[in-house]
Formats: C-alpha cells, structure tokens, sequence
C-alpha cells in the first residue's frame, strides 16, 4: 500500500465535488424560476394594492334645503335660470348644519369638502324633479377628491393629504356618523375621462377600445386567414412567394411603435383621415397583427393531415372545394386561438396609437368609428403620466379592467384550444 | 351616406345578386331537365354574380374614401383668395385645421377672417357634395356590374372555376398585402428622412454627440438652435437594451434548462403558462410599474447607500423590460434545447457523466447558435420596445454609461417628437422620421440574421 490515494478514493472524492455542483445548477435553475414568478407576483401585488382603492368612491349625505331663495330660482324649468341660479349655496348651508361646531366664517373650509361637480348633480336633479324646489331631501353627492384621497389613504406616505387639520377633524366626525361613506365607484365605469380625479371614469377608453377591435378583427381575420391559405395551399415555390414569406416574418418583429409611423405618415398624411379616430387605430393595429394571424393560421392549416385532401381530390373536389370543404373547417379553431391570441396583443398595444394621436383628452364617450376616441391603454399612460396622485389609483384601477379583458381572452383560447382540439 | 353605411349597403346587394344569380340558373336549368345539365351548381352563378357586384364596388369605395380628405384638401386651399394661400407646409396645416374647427362648429365663425369663414362653407359643401357623389357612384357601380354579371349568365359558363380564380386572387392579394406594408414602412420613413438630411447634414445626425432638438419657433427667436446628433440616443438605447438583457439572459436560460432538463411535467405545465404570461402584459402595465414603484424604489435604496440616482434612471427601465424579455429568452431557449436529440444525451449520461455536466459539455453547444438567435431576437426587441423607456427612462439626452442615470432612447424621442401638435416641414419632427429608419434597419438587420440563424439551427436535426 501506498500513500496516495487509490483510484476508488479520487473518484469518490472527485465525484462529491461533481453532485455538489450538480446540485447547485439545479439550485440556479430553480433561483431563476423563482426571480421571474416572484416578479410576477410582486407586478400583482403591486397593481392590485395601489388599485383595488380606484374602485371606491367616497361619498357624502346630507340633508339638503333646496330653497328657492338661497339658488336664486323660481321656475327650474326655465333653462335661462338654470344656468344663472347658484347651486353651490344649498350645499355649504347643508354642510355647515351637518357639522358641529362649522359657522358661516368657514364656509371656504366647508366647501372645500364637496366635489365641484356636485352642484352640477343638483342642477340635474332639479331639472328633472322641478317639485323638489322648497323641500328638503336627503341627497348623496361624491366628495371632494382631496377628502377620497384623506378617506383611504389617511396612514400611506405615498399620497400627500391636502386637507388642513380643521377638515380633517370634520371629515372623522362625518365618517364616524356615517354621513361620509364609501362604496362601490360606478362613476368610474360610467363616463369619459375628467380632470377631476374623482369624475374620471373608463367607459370611454373601453368603448373606444371596443370600435378599435371591432375594426381590427373584421379586417386582419379574413385578411389573415386568406393570405395563410394562400401561401400554404396555392402558392408556387419561387422567388415571389419567398419574399412575401420573408416579409411576414418580418413585419411580425418590427417593433410596434414604426406601424405609428407608417400610419401618421400614410392614412393621416397621405390620405387625409382624421386624427385620433378608431378607424385609423384599427388599420393600424391591423397590420400591426396580420403577422401574428397569417403565422398561427399557417400552423393550423399545417396540421390538418394530408389524407383529408387526398381523401377529398380523390372523389372529384377542385383544389378550392378540397381547400374551403374541408381543411378550412378543420383549421378553424386553430386559426381562432391564434387569432384571439394576436386581438389579444392588439389590445394591449399603445405605442403606435400615440403617434397617430389618440392621445388626446376625451371627455365624451365616443359613439361611432369616426369619433375622436382613446383607448384603454392610452388612458392607463395618460392617468400615470398625471401629476395629480388621485389618478395614480385610477390608473391601476383601469389596468385591472385591461388584464381581466387580456386574461378573459386568453382563457377563451385556451378554452378554445382544449375544446375544438383534434387528435389524428 | 356613411362609408360604414354604403359597406353594408353593398353586402345587401351582393346578397340580393347572389339571389338573382342563384334562381336565374335554376330558371334556365329548368327548360334542358334539371340543374346537373349546368356546368356549375347554381351556387356558383350566384357567387359569380355576387363577387361581379360587390368587388368594383368595393374598390371605388375604398379608393374614393382614402384619397377624399386629400383632395377635397387641396380644393378649399386651391379657393382661397391669393393673398391668403398658405406659404409653407406648416402654415398649410395650421390653416386646415383652422377651417375644419370652424366647420365643425368648433370655432364660431364670427371669430376669423371671412375668407376663412367662406372656407369654410366651402369645405362643409365639398364634403357633403363628396359623400353624395360616392354614394351615387358606388351604388350605381355595384348595380351594373351585379346586373352585367347576371346578364351573362349562360347554362354552358363554367361559374365554378371563375368564382374560384377570383377567390385565388383574393387570397393571393391578402398574402401580398405583407409586401405593401413594409413598402408603406420603408416609404414612409424614406422620404422624411430624405427630406430631414436636406436640413440637417449627415455628419451631424451620425455623428453629433448633442442631442436637443428644439427648434426656433419664429425666425428671430435666440437659444433654440436644434441639435440633432443621434449619439447619445443611441448609447442611451444600447445601455437600456443591455441591462435589460442582463436580466432576461441568465434568468430565462436557465429557467428554460431547469424546466426542459429537470422539471416534472406537473411543474412544467403550470410554471410555463405562468412564465409566458409576463409576455401578455402590455408594456404599459410594465412602464407604469417601473415608473410608479421600480423608479422610486432605486432612487430611495441609492440615497440610502449614499449614492446619487436621479429619480428616472435606466436601471429602473432597463430592469423591468429584462422580466418583459424573459419568455421570450426561455421559450425561445426551451425549443432550441428540445431540439437537440436525445441521443446525445442518453450517450453522454451513459459515459457517466451528471445532468449538469451533460447541460453544459454537450447539450449547451449544440444548442448554442440557436439561443444566440432568440437572444438577438430578444436584443431587437428591447431596442424597439417604447412605453415602457417613455414612461420610465427620462427624456434628457445624456451620452454616459451609467445606470442609475437618466438616458433617452430612440423610441422616446419618436414618441416625445410626434406627440402633439406638429409641422412637417420642420426638422423637429422629421427627425422623428430618421430616427425611425435607423430604428427599421437596425432591429432588420437584427431581425434577419436572427431569423436565419435560427432557421438554419432548427433544420440540422430534423
């Protein structure tokens, strides 16, 4: 015997070393998969958090003397007085009497508590219910933003409280009384975009993203699915049909914002279209998602194996029959998973959709494809963008409409896929 | 009427030519004894009869309604007065816009000059008078196109192979249509940027290291002299990308090893669903999140080891593009890995050697080219991608290398210098248009050698 080692020895040490590093790639593998999650999740955790509060809106009820006098009004028909008379009075003397200790010196402090478009509401109810003039009524009507914003983030550093200490004091007792609640934001579902945080709603992004798919799907699913048929079942090998192949799976990685450029330069410059309307958004989108379309119908068509065609030529079919009879049908959920999966994407984009203007401040909710219009998206970069921290809520508030529309949709394929699949 | 009206008014009379078509070849089968005595099945005549009528319709449609704004354009400035006609193309613009406001009520038309004003009617009327004409023009179209192609209709016509060369043409049109737009792409931003090198010499954009492209708004105005090299913009892209690649690479690749090397299928299938997801969020979901809680987050924990961060730095942005990046990375690198036969890696365990060992000596290489293709895939889609460099990354143009500094990239400039109102004779917004050809060929060029080395790989097992 020797000193040295035997053989047996060295490859058991060496093969300790050799598990240890076995184990710590595995370890590296796991590490990786566990950095992307965790960053998923934290993406969640962090839209939900800063969002789920865009979904509450704070409210405040008062009882309300809608006396002739104080307004300045005697017929509420009568349009003219409508529009002079003063609805803001009736809703300071309300508050001033909700509030313990409030006199006519604060009324500013008061004041500011309600939302400025709460006298608009009044108004409207006026208008609506004339006989309600010279009664009093229970009323509900938003609060200021500044109150929301105190309401639900009275302990979270991130948001600067804007009330003065006297408001905030008023604004406990209210709460403690129950007079300022919150509940359920239907505003935010109800209407366009505001300057006041607490007016701003997605309804028009949503409608307008809505005609912007509309347009999308009715032009790049038959435009896709006829261009994949085309180069999968008619089109002669040469050089031509090389470069259209080539040029689709380019234009499927250009990046998205030059399609912006080709549509400012081509439908609003060259042709004239108006700006920021869902038409020009939807051509764009739609050569920005035929690439996506035309590959995945390509695959579907792809897999419909060769016996169905032999089979159909066979009994006499032309090669249109066999094509649009048979493989057609047979790809077509294929072809829709894909297709949802490109609408998908298309929904989500923004780039491009800023450049051709729809990035404008739109109040209204659009109601046809040649009204100015924005999209969900959009509003989610314009919310973000503000400077006013109240629509940083809204902004993660409209993101969670976007991811629920993207995951719905991305279910429906799955779905799709796991129902209409075929085995061969 | 509206486009969208006359769209459905033409597939209203095509179905009613289809009809037409259908019972006048029934009608004429019906004296010889039957339809098998037709050439084709009557549906044939009646889709015949239907692709006559709504086809030339919808092409004057389509051609009447891209190029009406234009010309109806060029018509009310052509009936302004002289003195009034536009100098230039920015003056152009704003006058159109000027007039438009005023026919659409937006601008009571007491509030300019009259033959503004005039224009404006004029405009109004153009329009109407326009819209009356298509509509005259696409219905009697599709009227006497249906009624010559039922006119034509004979029992010996063979209406099954001309309906199906027309659909083979259809088809075919669709598939070129791929062409035309990456000639609309290269066009586009073709002859802005040929006109922007009119105004601004080739040298300075190439290689000019200032970037600030605030032009003079009136001729007299001092300090507004742009500067248009493109540098900085460059560099700034390149340091986003290359941190962001920082952290798809190792992140994905490995993710893709463990999940196609070591994962059980259970794990499979639920891990590589969730890894794909981070590919479906749109990227302004991914700006708004570097932006509002990425941004602030570096900044703060700088401050707080005493290092100074401005508060938009490229870290935040070029991290959070790097999780945007990672599917792409793995599922890329997951394919390529799959790929390789499994005889090599039942030869290379049998000589003893561990998984791990395998994965790197032998599975890795041959896999190589392959993720070198994704990853540039990857590469050109961090160049390309936007909101989430607008939203977090800053528009000052700073030529430097460090991270926690704010950087502008390409995309930002586009988007910063289209947004808004614009003149296109400007050198301002031209620029936008050169950025966007550099941007076009660099992600190309990227694009193809990618494409073929990917092409290439995948074919050598197969």
């Amino acid at each position: 015997m020797t000193d040295q080692p035997s053989q047996a020895e060295l490859v058991r040490q060496s093969l300790k070393r050799r598990y240890r590093k076995e184990r710590r790639f595995r370890a590296y593998g796991i590490l990786a998969i566990a950095i992307a999650l965790s960053a998923l999740v934290i993406l969640f955790t962090d839209i939900i958090g800063k969002g789920y509060t865009g979904f509450l809106k704070t409210t405040i009820t008062m009882e309300v003397n809608l006396d002739g006098e104080m307004m300045f009004l005697d017929d509420p028909t009568d349009a003219r007085q409508l529009k002079m008379a003063d609805f803001v009075e009736p809703l300071v003397q309300a508050l001033i009497k909700e509030i313990p200790g409030a006199t006519e010196k604060d009324r500013d402090a008061v004041r500011g508590l309600i939302n400025p478009y709460a006298s608009v509401t009044l108004r409207d109810e006026l208008k609506a219910h004339p006989d309600w003039l010279g009664s009093t009524r229970t009323m509900t009507f938003l609060s200021h933003t500044d109150v929301d914003v105190y309401v639900k983030h009275a302990g979270d550093g991130g948001y600067s409280i804007k009330l003065d200490d006297q408001q905030k004091v008023w604004v406990d007792q209210l709460r403690e009384r129950g007079a300022i609640e919150t509940s359920f934001n239907d505003v935010f579902f109800s209407g366009g975009d505001s300057r006041d945080p607490s007016k701003a709603g997605i309804l028009g992004a949503i409608v307008g993203s809505l005609l912007t798919m509309f347009i999308t799907l009715i032009l790049s699913f038959p435009i896709g699915v006829s261009a994949a048929i085309y180069l999968e079942e008619f089109a002669p090998q040469n050089k031509f049909t090389d470069f259209i192949e080539v040029n689709i799976n380019n234009l499927a990685a250009v990046p998205s914002i030059i399609f912006g450029l080709l549509g400012l330069a081509v439908f609003i410059n060259l042709f004239g279209m108006p700006r920021s309307v869902p038409v020009v958004g939807g051509l764009v989108l739609t050569l920005m998602t035929l690439p996506t379309i035309i590959i995945s119908s390509r695959a579907a068509i792809k897999s419909v194996p060769p016996s169905i065609r032999e089979a159909a030529e066979g009994i006499g079919a032309s090669k249109m029959q066999v094509v649009l009879h048979h493989v057609l049908p047979l790809a077509m959920p294929g072809m829709l998973t894909g297709s949802i999966i490109g609408m998908a994407q298309a929904l989500g984009e923004t780039a491009p959709l800023l450049l051709i203007g729809m990035v404008a401040f739109i109040v209204d909710v659009p109601e046809g494809l040649f009204d100015s219009a924005t999209v969900l998206p959009v509003q989610v970069f314009l919310w973000a963008g503000s400077p006013e921290l109240a629509f940083i809520e809204r902004a993660s508030a409209a993101i969670m409409v976007l991811l629920a529309f993207l995951i719905s949709m991305n279910a429906l394929a799955v779905w799709l896929r796991k129902r209409l699949e075929r085995r061969w | 009427m509206q486009p969208a009206n006359l769209l459905l008014l033409i597939l209203v009379l095509a179905l009613v030519a289809y009809g037409l078509g259908y019972s006048r070849s029934r009608s004429l089968a019906m004296p010889m004894g039957g339809i098998r005595h037709l050439k084709s099945l009557p549906f044939y005549y009646g889709a015949r009869a239907a692709l006559w009528c709504g086809i030339p319709a919808l092409i004057v449609l389509g051609l009447w309604a891209a190029f009406q704004g234009k010309v109806i354009q060029l018509m009310v400035v052509g009936s302004l007065p002289p003195e009034m006609v536009p100098s230039g193309a920015g003056e152009a613009s704003l006058m159109l816009s000027k007039i438009s406001n005023v026919a659409s009520g937006a601008l009571p038309a007491g509030f300019v000059e009259p033959p503004i004003a005039a224009a404006a009617e004029r405009l109004t009327a153009l329009r109407a008078e326009s819209r009356l004409f298509m509509s005259a023009l696409v219905i009697s179209v599709a009227v006497l196109a249906g009624f010559l192609g039922w006119l034509r209709i004979r029992p010996r016509l063979n209406a099954r192979s001309q309906v199906e060369s027309i659909l083979k043409w259809l088809f075919f049109s669709s598939a070129a249509l791929a062409i035309l737009t990456t000639m609309g792409i290269i066009f586009s931003v073709a002859f802005e940027t040929i006109r922007f090198f009119g105004k601004v010499p080739f040298t300075e954009f190439f290689f000019g290291t200032q970037w600030s492209p605030q032009t003079a708004l009136r001729a007299d105005q001092v300090a507004a002299e742009g500067a248009f090299g493109m540098i900085p913009l460059f560099t700034g892209t390149l340091l986003i990308s290359a941190i962001a690649m920082v952290v798809a690479v190792p992140v994905g690749l490995l993710s893709a090893i463990y999940l196609s090397e070591y994962a059980n299928r259970n794990v499979r299938g639920v891990v590589k669903p969730l890894l794909e997801m981070l590919a479906g969020i749109p990227t302004v979901v991914y700006g708004f999140f570097a932006a509002l809680t990425v941004a602030p987050f570096i900044s703060d924990l700088a401050a707080s080891l005493g290092i100074e961060a401005s508060s938009q730095t490229a870290l935040a942005a070029g991290g959070v593009m790097g999780i945007m990046i990672i599917p792409f990375v793995s599922s890329l690198s997951d394919d390529v890995i799959n790929a390789v036969p499994q005889t090599l890696r039942d030869g290379s365990l049998a000589l003893g050697a561990t998984q791990s060992e395998t994965m790197k000596k032998v599975i890795f290489p041959a896999a190589l080219p392959g993720i070198m293709g994704g990853v540039l895939l990857a590469v050109s889609r961090a160049i390309g991608e936007t909101m989430i460099v607008v939203m977090a990354a800053g528009l000052a143009a700073n030529l430097t290398a460090n991270p926690l500094e704010t950087v502008t990239t390409v995309t930002v400039q586009i988007v910063t210098l289209l947004t808004g109102d614009q003149e296109f004779d400007s050198a301002k917004t031209l620029a936008a248009f050169a950025l966007g050809a550099m941007l076009f060929l660099a992600t190309l060029l990227l694009n193809v050698i990618a494409l073929k080395i990917v092409r290439k790989y995948r074919e050598q097992y197969d």
